[in-house]
């Protein structure tokens, strides 16, 4: 099996190789049709965009939701506020992704009219975030409860109010101790973008089972569609990685130190 | 020792008769089905009227009934009592490479013939030309693809359609919005819920689905023929003894007349499982099809 790479500097309109096929890439010459390496990138963008705002909305609403779960039980206000978390996380991990994606595009729409006017990227990226955010929740949950109980105690000794403990004590550690698990929900979302293309979001997906159609080269489609993807999630995961590097209190409950290890 | 010699000769045995069965045989799937008793045959789930499902995994229409034709002609021709068909339901995704390797002997959907696939796969004798139509709602005052400026346009992902609006785009400087549909009930649900203003496609898809929608007089089938394209059977490539005697089929079935009645049972009158009529005229260039059998590609079409 040999590989023909030069359909990726054919143009799509009628399958001629097209005059600037890598300079075109950086803004350099511009292609009079779009190659299928300008739609590969193209899509490539899509992929980003939809894994990007579904990661932001799953990382703000996870925060939220997994902090509330843990809120002491001491009035009836934090009794709904952890009724309504909890609820919540069950929600939307329970339910597939690709059926709570169909959900959110045609069935909610149906109902709540406004909605209808948002672009289906938007949609999903909703459905792809929240459902992203369970399992967040879940993490940042897992992260408190890591914690020591005496911290708390010596923050309401310290005369904090309880979202001023949550704030200064409680989350800047827990949330150390959970990066790692975020790490991979991360890289997570990048993978779980592909259900975009249901959806008729034109990224990498769509791009493959599309193009594989068109020129018969799907081993190569397919290849690079996978390299892509596996470089978008290994950024993310580098910068993570960063994250916890620059992030991290020296013998502070995570030690990384080899001599500290048993 | 001595017995991984006598493997190694059963081996080397097992390789010349293998050898020798190759070059006697010239079909591998006349042979497959004389052997097995049986054949597989690939099948849309929902390309109305071509090929569909009538539900309890059964499948029906044109094309399929078609190549049942051919199937009972092969199974005298083989000399078998009983041929059992398996039916594959196969997607405009997975059905060239299906055939290439072998898990379908025969595609009988909605699959255009061109140069393209015709690298991978074969295409029996051409029975029906289709025309690539536009789809709107009735109430939406389109007539033509000029007024489908700045609208959004819906197709299926993985047809010839996307490439040919792409290009009808450019030719005429029309600039729309292309959304693409994971498949046919996909692409009129777009249109149905007002997300796409227009639906391109196959006229006997767009048909088929305006038929069993739920309001069929809410959409027409509106403007000029963007392309004509032979829709064909798919047989495996690299086995003419196979096409040849599918294509003899054909022949024998357009000899008999069978065709004229094929057409007003799928196309004009009431088909199951909903009784819906898909109301699509036979077209003089399908006609011309049955009077000179052939199996050219689009591309031939293009150029007269």
């Amino acid at each position: 099996m040999s590989l023909d790479l030069g359909v990726f500097c054919k143009n799509t309109l009628d399958g001629e190789v097209v005059e600037h096929c890598f300079s075109a890439l950086f803004g350099l010459a511009h292609n009079s049709d779009p190659s299928y390496l300008d739609w590969l990138m193209k899509a490539w963008v899509w992929t980003l965009s939809v894994a990007g705002l579904s990661l932001t909305i799953a990382l703000i609403l996870g925060l939220l939701m997994g902090t509330l779960r843990t809120l002491p039980s001491s009035s009836a206000l934090n009794k709904f506020l952890i009724w309504l978390s909890t609820s919540w996380v069950e929600l939307f991990r329970n339910i597939p992704i690709l059926v709570q994606v169909f959900i959110w595009y045609h069935v909610i729409p149906a109902f709540v009219l406004p909605l209808k006017a948002l672009p289906s990227y938007c949609l999903v990226s909703i459905a792809l975030g929240f459902f992203t955010s369970a399992r967040i929740a879940e993490q940042v949950r897992a992260g408190i409860q890591a914690l020591p109980s005496g911290q708390t105690a010596a923050a309401t000794a310290l005369g904090l109010t309880t979202a001023q403990s949550y704030r200064y004590v409680i989350l800047p550690m827990a949330l150390r101790i959970v990066i790692p698990p975020l790490t991979s929900e991360s890289m997570n979302v990048v993978k779980n973008s592909s259900v975009a293309f249901a959806v008729s979001v034109p990224e990498l997906t769509l791009f493959a089972m599309q193009a594989q159609e068109e020129t018969s080269k799907g081993v190569e489609i397919y290849l690079a569609v996978t390299l892509l993807y596996a470089l978008s999630a290994f950024a993310v995961n580098r910068i993570m990685n960063q994250i916890e590097k620059r992030s991290r209190v020296p013998g502070f409950i995570v030690s990384t130190d080899a001599s500290l290890a048993h | 020792m001595k017995s991984k010699k006598w493997a190694r000769g059963y081996l080397v045995a097992a390789t010349l008769l293998m050898g020798a069965l190759n070059a006697h045989s010239a079909s591998q799937t006349l042979d497959k089905i004389k052997s097995t008793g049986a054949v597989t045959m690939g099948v849309r789930e929902s390309s109305i009227p071509m090929s569909y499902t009538t539900g309890d995994s059964r499948f029906d229409g044109y094309h399929v009934e078609v190549c049942r034709m051919i199937l009972v002609d092969i199974k005298d021709k083989l000399g078998l009592s009983t041929l059992r068909i398996n039916y594959q339901p196969v997607t405009s995704q997975n059905r060239v490479p299906l055939v290439q390797n072998g898990t379908v002997d025969i595609e009988c959907g909605s699959t255009t013939n061109n140069a393209n696939r015709a690298k991978d796969v074969g295409f029996a004798n051409t029975l029906y030309i289709e025309e690539v139509r536009i789809a709107v709602k009735a109430n939406s005052g389109i007539n033509s693809i000029s007024q489908l400026a700045n609208k959004k346009v819906a197709t299926t992902t993985g047809t010839t359609s996307v490439q040919l609006l792409r290009k009808h785009e450019k030719a005429n400087g029309v600039n729309f919005d292309e959304v693409f549909g994971k498949d046919h009930a996909d692409s009129f649900l777009l249109l149905e819920s007002g997300r796409a203003d227009a639906f391109v496609m196959d006229g006997s898809i767009l048909a088929g689905n305006i038929a069993n929608s739920k309001n069929p007089k809410d959409y027409k089938i509106v403007g000029e023929v963007l392309a004509t394209e032979p829709i064909a059977i798919m047989v495996p490539k690299n086995d003419p003894e196979f096409k040849a005697a599918v294509n003899a089929a054909i022949a024998k079935i357009v000899a008999n007349g069978n065709m004229p009645k094929l057409w007003d049972k799928w196309f004009l009158k009431p088909i199951p499982p909903k009784n819906i009529v898909v109301g699509l005229e036979l077209s003089p260039a399908t006609k011309n099809a049955w009077a000179n059998l052939n199996d050219k590609p689009a591309e031939d079409y293009v150029k007269k």
